[in-house]
């Protein structure tokens, strides 16, 4: 008779300790069909781009007055999180709260900037397929920042309510991972639809 | 009490009381209360099966209507009209609302027992997946039942979807249902990746996880990157429709093509998530029933896998005659030609198991290694379409019409009779009567073959597919009436399988935990296990931990009576992804209510979507975002955080 095998493991954490968790795993797999879906969108931008006649770019130079500072703003708020986490980490609450706070109020002004750069477009969303792709494609990305907003809002009052811990805060790390998410996402956007026609695509 | 951060699981052997301990943290409540915030995977398994059969009879019912109507020339049972939405409403049944849910309902019940585990790693969002599938299903079928149906093909191509054509709200039914439904898919999907990377008994390897795992995880992973592209099309058809947005209209500079690309790069890929599951099935199943193992464990796991990698690149095959450019086409046919390879990996290893074992004549024996040999038949026409020049000629024909159903009857329907004849004991308790399960199984086999068989022939005679009737002395009659005919006996043989089912229920429970001699963990519990599933934790040392004692292959014996009793709360334990070491104490979440709130939200949001009701859009939007706070909101019992500390 062979011996039986038998797991005695040593101590576990009982639950998620930081950011060993399978909820960590869980907004990982969000976030890769959340990446994937819009890279479907760009797809769809290149593609049609691809196959149209001259003109099709109905800015050839689009302006990056607005565009490029925002873009500044929503990666620096990437960095505001970041500092938010390690408040927690580090026990710091008054820094996680500027930090999330700091994420939101950033995220929020992301949001009313880009709303100016929408009413400056000289076409709306029927006129053609660009401006359709255009606004369909920015008007995605901005639901994902006003979803992101309210996970750190939760965060947020979570926070002040001192429910994290260094080792219990896994929705922290989670939520923030979703925010920096969004805002990498933006930089394939903005390149997309503000870079490459500099590049010569579409023209 | 605060809990522990950290703790050394208790080892143990089962025992009554520990049963008792276990039993009152994990049985769901009796009642209403209990149906709708159950978490427990196998009550959300069955709901899985149970609607995706009643699904399925749906779609069945539709297609002998259609068969009706096709049984000879130039009959007027139904208009052009009524055919259309007959035919677009059995592909969206047959292929999203019962192909898929019916493997993910059995997925969902074995899953953690075939893994030693206590429950899907987020039982909540389990218990989403289904609300939102049913509930999609029935906004779908609202559609259909309302004279709004679809009726421009599963596939729903424009321009004929776009609203110049289609100006009713069948298209807008549909395609507001089909995203609706993505989150279910996505979400599952989700589940499912998660559970099989983390939530194994201790010793589960990678290289030990059953075929079916292998098959759903693979099918899972390729869900979760392409569900959000068909959830895109239909999303931007609706814009088009009601928005006067232009990504497919070339008035507007758009590019009708675009859609079919959107829908075959989630379309193809899908076609391999419904039917790489169900081969696990067999994978798994026909072993048992051939008394040895598998035949090419690793080759079959791994052409698993390699399947679904080629699979994401051929979608261009069901676009040979739009156009595109001839570079484009030979790559996508030779990818597709290429994806026989891992699929023959399977039939080969199917056949040599049944050739080196000594085969036990059984009803699941008999629908798993008929499925053999519809593959063969749908692989073969699947691989003649492959090429370019053949396609040209047999696309929009019935020879494709054939290929498909050979394909997903052969290896979707099948397999899952079979299972269901292998593992419905394990849920019921109750064994199926074989008597019956052979009548049941000869009718559906020759019911199917009189059927699809004659109709690649009806194909190759250049019978149009999708149009409602054919003129006479086109040489196609008798090959109509003779698949109208077994398409008749087969539905019998279906209805002898729900008899079978509905005869078993009200037998005695006399299964006992494992009526096979099988070897995998899930025939280590009682039928129907208990809530808990497993007392003690197992660790296991091979593929097969119950047929240890015969094979004699591994060093060490499984460990299934001793193991960690994790009667601390409701948990079980997290291990490592390749490894399977134990890795956390996962703390389970209670019954929650959360789940089928935030999808009567959803449900509300689409219906205020598709008529405008921007008020009931807006209860719905702010009901889900209700749902998720309650969802996550810190709770002690969670261990996720703790105030105050």
């Amino acid at each position: 008779m062979s011996e039986t095998a038998l797991a005695q493991p040593e101590k576990l954490p009982v639950g998620p300790i930081g950011r060993h968790g399978i909820g960590y795993w869980g907004v990982g797999t969000l976030v890769a069909s959340e990446a994937a879906l819009f890279a479907y969108l760009l797809f769809a931008y290149f593609y049609t781009g691809a196959a149209a006649q001259p003109g099709w770019l109905l800015e050839p130079a689009p302006p990056l007055k607005l565009a490029l500072p925002n873009t500044i703003l929503l990666l620096a708020s990437s960095l505001v999180a970041w500092v938010g986490e390690r408040g927690v980490l580090d026990r710091r609450r008054w820094q996680a709260l500027l930090g999330f706070g700091g994420a939101a109020i950033m995220g929020t002004g992301f949001v009313v900037v880009q709303w100016f750069e929408w009413k400056a477009k000289a076409y709306g969303l029927g006129t053609s397929s660009y401006a359709s792709l255009y606004f369909v494609t920015t008007g995605f990305h901005i639901a994902h920042v006003i979803v992101g907003i309210g996970v750190l809002v939760a965060i947020f009052a979570w926070t002040a309510l001192d429910y994290f811990s260094p080792r219990r805060r896994l929705t922290v790390s989670a939520g923030v991972l979703y925010w920096h998410f969004v805002d990498l996402v933006w930089l394939f956007v903005f390149a997309t639809y503000y870079v490459t026609p500099y590049l010569g695509f579409g023209r | 009490m605060r809990p522990a951060d950290y703790r050394t699981p208790a080892i143990g052997s089962d025992s009554l009381a520990h049963q008792a301990r276990l039993l009152e943290v994990w049985a769901t409540a009796p009642g209403l209360k209990g149906f709708f915030s159950s978490v427990d995977h196998k009550q959300i398994g069955i709901r899985y099966i149970v609607t995706a059969f009643l699904f399925l009879a749906l779609g069945g019912i539709e297609a002998l209507v259609m068969r009706l109507q096709l049984a000879g020339p130039n009959l007027s049972l139904l208009t052009p009209e009524q055919y259309n939405q007959l035919f677009s409403t059995h592909g969206m049944t047959m292929i999203f609302l019962y192909a898929s849910p019916i493997l993910s309902g059995f997925s969902n019940y074995l899953w953690p027992l075939l893994l030693g585990s206590r429950d899907m790693a987020f039982p909540r969002l389990n218990a989403l997946s289904y609300w939102i599938y049913a509930a999609a299903g029935i906004f779908l079928y609202a559609g259909f039942l309302t004279g709004n149906g679809p009726n421009d093909g599963w596939f729903n191509y424009v321009p004929y979807a776009s609203r110049d054509y289609n100006p009713g709200l069948n298209e807008d039914f549909y395609s507001l249902g089909m995203v609706f439904l993505g989150i279910s898919t996505t979400v599952g999907a989700a589940n499912f990746i998660v559970t099989a990377l983390r939530t194994r008994a201790p010793g589960m390897s990678i290289n030990r996880l059953p075929i079916m795992v292998w098959g759903t995880l693979t099918a899972s992973a390729a869900n979760l990157v392409v569900v959000p592209a068909v959830s895109l099309a239909f999303l931007l058809l609706w814009m088009d429709r009601q928005f006067g947005t232009h990504f497919f209209d070339p008035g507007g500079g758009g590019q009708p093509l675009l859609w079919q690309h959107l829908f075959w790069i989630f379309g193809h890929p899908w076609v391999y998530a419904i039917v790489l599951p169900a081969m696990g099935m067999v994978s798994d199943g026909l072993p048992v029933f051939c008394r040895r193992p598998l035949v090419g464990y690793a080759a079959v796991a791994l052409s698993t896998v390699a399947t679904m990698i080629l699979g994401f690149g051929v979608w261009v095959h069901h676009m040979f005659a739009t156009g595109l450019p001839g570079l484009a086409l030979s790559f996508f046919s030779a990818a597709s030609i290429a994806i026989t390879l891992p699929s023959a990996v399977a039939v080969f290893a199917w056949l040599a198991t049944i050739w080196l074992g000594r085969p036990v004549i059984t009803t699941a024996l008999l629908f798993f290694a008929s499925t053999i040999l519809l593959f063969v038949i749908g692989g073969v026409s699947g691989f003649m379409t492959a090429s370019v020049p053949v396609d040209w000629q047999l696309t929009d024909t019935y020879f494709v019409v054939a290929h498909l159903h050979y394909v997903l009857i052969g290896i979707n329907v099948f397999p899952v009779v079979g299972a269901a004849y292998f593992w419905i004991p394990k849920m019921t308790g109750r064994m199926l009567d074989e008597r019956l399960g052979r009548w049941n199984f000869w009718t559906m086999f020759v019911g199917f073959n009189l059927a699809f068989l004659p109709m690649h022939v009806t194909g190759l005679l250049g019978m149009p597919r999708r149009v409602y009737t054919y003129a006479q002395g086109m040489g196609w009659d008798t090959l109509n009436l003779i698949t109208s005919i077994g398409s008749f006996v087969f539905a019998v043989g279906v209805l002898l399988f729900f008899v079978n089912v509905w005869k078993s229920l009200r037998s005695v429970a006399n299964a006992g935990p494992n009526p096979w001699d099988a070897p995998t963990l899930e025939w280590a519990v009682s039928s129907p296990p208990p809530p808990y599933n497993f007392a003690v934790i197992p660790t296991v040392v091979s593929r097969h931990p119950l047929w240890e004692n015969r094979l004699d292959e591994e060093g060490a014996v499984s460990s299934i009576e001793r193991g960690m009793l994790l009667d601390k709360g409701k948990e079980t334990v997290g291990t490592t992804a390749l490894d399977a070491v134990p890795d956390m104490v996962l703390e389970m979440p209670e019954d929650s209510f959360a789940p089928v709130l935030l999808a009567l939200g959803a449900a509300a949001l689409f219906v205020g979507l598709l008529l405008k009701a921007w008020l009931v859009a807006g209860g719905g939007t702010g009901l889900v975002a209700l749902a998720i706070l309650i969802w996550l909101w810190p709770r002690r019992e969670l261990r996720e955080r703790e105030a105050g500390s």
